[in-house]
């Protein structure tokens, strides 16, 4: 009889921070009680608050402590599970932790409680186990799909429901679906976008390693919806735990008849095949992507033809982001009404974010769209670390903007994000205090993508390098004002010739970042650095020009996606 | 000659286990290179020429691909590969002086291998632990937190420790 569950968060961080000593201290012991029988010990994925790891959750109680070390971790065997009193000392704050039972609830007013779609079973559940997905709700869209709803029903559902692509670019899924549906050709295919390399992202290694069957189901819903019998996941190759974890679910559903031949005994089967990269950032573009699980060099391919028309394999294909596809069956379950009753009117449901930089607590959190980024902060970050002021906040990852605290208040989600010339991208935050320099901040980021470009065209190939270059003068203070000029020049031009994201996305640190702190930029002719920061060496008698009263606005612009040109297409997608 | 011949009859196991389990088509290339290179630390011009014949492509298009991805090596790397990671999160956490304490203490720039062929030091992107930055991998373990001393402590260890296998 087992009584108790203890769950050990088994993400690659908390392994660094001895989890695995934990476990075995915590096994050892309770082998010592004599409870092996009764008390089930496993991994889960990560718990969200970096902090806390390695945490344990002790199950029914739902409490949760951490950060647990091998003695903490066989007093808590020996105090709570065999005595039955919970460890005050080591118990996590209840307000911030997630489990089931500690999970904030929702709060009225002008501030949002951590609100979990994507992450609701991550960090409950022993990601192992399909029977633990089963138990909370999973396969059950994929039933419901199956035996009540035709396809189109399904893709109207998730069109309703406004789901927008988390890969970045916020697409809307519904429609992209509908352009595969259209496609006469078969088969068709579905792929899941898992190659996260943005840096400052680990939300879909989080969700891959937490909930793998999310995915799957996901994907199968997809496969459904469109007609496709086939899925491909594109993993990273670095993602060795979460691929292992993503095979394994694999097996366990087609065990259990939940993917493979005829799934549930119906006319409908969906074979899912993980297909690891081998190291390109590049390979989380599309079109790159699919170059790569051809066997070619990750370079991306011109558009149109997209995906939709001319995917994998040369066949209509969906491909959709990890979080994007986790989000579908809830969906699915609930319905599009539920979830557009979340997050804001133009962009429902919620979204993930990776916190990281000067807070006090970083990690994931989960909240619905529209959540300012002070509330974040402030909320979940637990304020900024050492007291700092906030200087500015890196948005959606390297290609993301660079946002001055002016923008604190604005709501986060697509539609307010993209009117502010900022972006969501892939939801990482990075949050600068004081102490950073924003030349600094530009030079590391486009250092970033002058490595990853693929080469392909000379705008972002060259113009990452020349970029580089002159941010690297500036850096060292030999930089004149024509530098200046010249950097903008080779930044507009980059953003407006370079034939994918990537290129177009490379010159936005440093558009958006003298947009908003020229001064900086013209305080490093001088061979100032404000912040402290850069290896500058003063020049005497340096003047630096008033800053004119223009900024250029950036729009963070993700890949130009497919096309909307049909005006019904785009009502109905919004 | 001995031992050249063993190894690369061992290669050819390997390599019939890899199309086995990925099959013998050009979309199996990049897996098949991946799994190799992580056997075998880099891929050689005879290792290239093995896979294209087995997948029957030309061998530049293999180099090509393999060229192309960093966890493919067609270069010789050292013993140990530090992968550390130079992206704004870890910067931002104190990166930048982690970068100049492993070049002083492996006495060698980033994107090269020390002359006793013990050691390759290479920059990586992001390794989505930047909650614990700044983060290295030392061939395939990740550290994270790093200070100038904890670097010191562990590039020690393995040092060390390949003392300690060497007698
Ligand atoms: C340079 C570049 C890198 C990208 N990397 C990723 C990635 O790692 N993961 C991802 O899901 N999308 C990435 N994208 C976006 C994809 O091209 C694509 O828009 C996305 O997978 C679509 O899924 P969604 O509609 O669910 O967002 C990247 C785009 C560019 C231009
Ligand atoms: S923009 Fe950069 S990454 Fe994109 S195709 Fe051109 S060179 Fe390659
Ligand atoms: S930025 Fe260094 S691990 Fe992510």
């Amino acid at each position: 009889m087992i009584r108790s569950r203890v769950l050990i968060s088994g993400d690659l961080m908390s392994l660094h921070r001895g989890a695995e000593e934990t476990k075995l201290a915590i096994e050892a012991e309770l082998s010592y009680y004599g409870l092996t029988d009764e008390v089930e010990v496993s991994y889960t994925g990560q718990i969200d608050r970096s902090d806390l790891l390695p945490a344990v959750v002790v199950y029914p109680e739902g409490v949760v402590y951490g950060p647990v070390t091998p003695e903490d971790g066989a007093f808590i065997v020996e105090e709570h599970l065999y005595k039955g009193r919970v460890v005050e000392r080591l118990k996590a704050p209840v307000d911030i932790l997630t489990s089931q039972t500690a999970r904030v609830i929702e709060q009225k007013g002008t501030t949002y409680a951590q609100k979990r779609v994507v992450l609701r079973r991550a960090g409950d559940i022993d990601p192992d186990s399909i029977e633990d997905y089963i138990i909370n709700d999973g396969y059950f869209a994929l039933g419901k799909a199956l035996s009540e709803m035709t396809p189109a029903e399904v893709l109207q559902e998730v069109k309703a429901s406004k789901l927008q692509g988390r890969g970045g670019a916020g697409f809307p899924t519904g429609l992209k679906w509908s352009f595969v549906v259209s496609q006469p050709e078969e088969p068709k295919y579905v792929v899941c976008n898992a190659d996260e390399s943005e840096p400052g992202t680990f939300k879909d290694r989080l969700i891959l390693e937490g909930d793998p069957h999310a995915v799957l189901e996901g994907m199968a819903l997809a496969g459904y919806a469109v007609g496709a019998s086939e899925g491909w996941i594109y993993i990273r190759g670095e993602y060795k735990m979460a691929k292992e974890k993503l095979q394994r679910a694999i097996r366990q559903a087609e065990e259990m008849n939940l993917l493979g031949d005829n799934i549930m005994e119906t006319d409908f089967s969906f074979h899912i095949h993980v297909h690891a990269g081998a190291g390109a950032y590049i390979c989380g573009e599309e079109t790159a992507l699919l170059e790569s699980m051809e066997g070619n060099r990750g370079v991306p391919r011109i558009r149109p033809p997209y995906p939709t028309v001319s995917g994998f394999r040369g066949q209509p294909t969906v491909v959709n982001n990890v979080e994007t596809l986790a989000n579908v069956p809830p969906i699915i379950l609930n319905g599009a009404s539920w979830f557009r009753s979340i997050g804001t009117e133009n962009s429902p449901g919620t979204k993930v974010y990776t916190m990281l930089g000067d807070v006090n607590v970083t990690g994931l959190v989960e909240t619905p769209m529209g959540t300012t980024l002070r509330e974040i902060i402030e909320i979940y970050g637990g304020g900024m670390k050492d007291g700092k002021t906030f200087k500015c906040a890196q948005t959606g990852g390297s290609a993301g903007t660079i946002i001055p605290a002016d923008l604190l208040d604005v709501p986060m989600d697509f539609a307010s994000m993209g009117s502010h010339n900022a972006g969501l991208g892939s939801g990482a935050l990075l949050v600068c205090d004081e102490n950073t320099c924003v030349v600094d901040l530009a030079y590391v980021l486009v250092r970033f993508f002058k490595t990853e470009s693929c080469g392909k065209c000379t705008p972002c190939r060259v113009g990452t390098a020349q970029m580089l270059e002159a941010l690297d003068r500036l850096r060292k203070g030999y930089a004149k004002q024509s530098d200046l000029e010249r950097l903008e020049e080779i930044a507009e031009y980059a953003r407006e010739a370079s034939f994918c994201g990537l290129g177009q996305a490379a010159p936005v640190p440093i558009l958006s970042g003298l947009c908003h702190f020229r001064e900086e930029f013209e305080a490093h002719i001088c061979g100032e650095c404000p912040a402290g920061v850069c290896p500058t060496a003063p020049k005497p008698a340096c003047e630096t020009p008033v800053a004119e009263e223009k900024c250029a606005p950036v729009p963070w612009r993700p890949d130009t996606e497919y096309p909307l040109d049909d005006p019904s297409q785009i009502e109905e997608a919004r | 000659m001995q031992t050249q011949e063993v190894a690369m009859e061992e290669g050819i196991a390997l390599l019939d286990q890899l199309v086995e389990e990925y099959g013998d088509t050009q979309e199996a290339l990049v897996e098949i290179l991946r799994d190799l290179n992580d056997d075998k630390g880099h891929l050689t011009r005879e290792d290239l020429a093995q896979v294209a014949e087995r997948l029957r492509l030309p061998e530049s298009k293999v180099y090509a691909v393999a060229s192309f991805y960093t966890l493919i090596s067609v270069k010789p790397t050292g013993k140990h590969v530090v992968r550390f990671c130079e992206d704004a999160p870890c910067h931002v956490a104190g990166g930048a002086e982690i970068w100049e304490v492993l070049e002083q203490e492996l006495g060698v720039p980033f994107g090269e291998t020390t002359f006793d062929d013990q050691w390759t030091l290479m920059p990586t992107s992001c390794l989505g632990t930047c909650a614990v930055g700044p983060v290295m991998m030392v061939d395939d373990d990740i550290y994270g937190n790093l200070t100038p001393d904890k670097v010191r402590e562990i590039i020690a260890r393995y040092r060390e420790q390949d003392k300690g296998g060497a007698a």
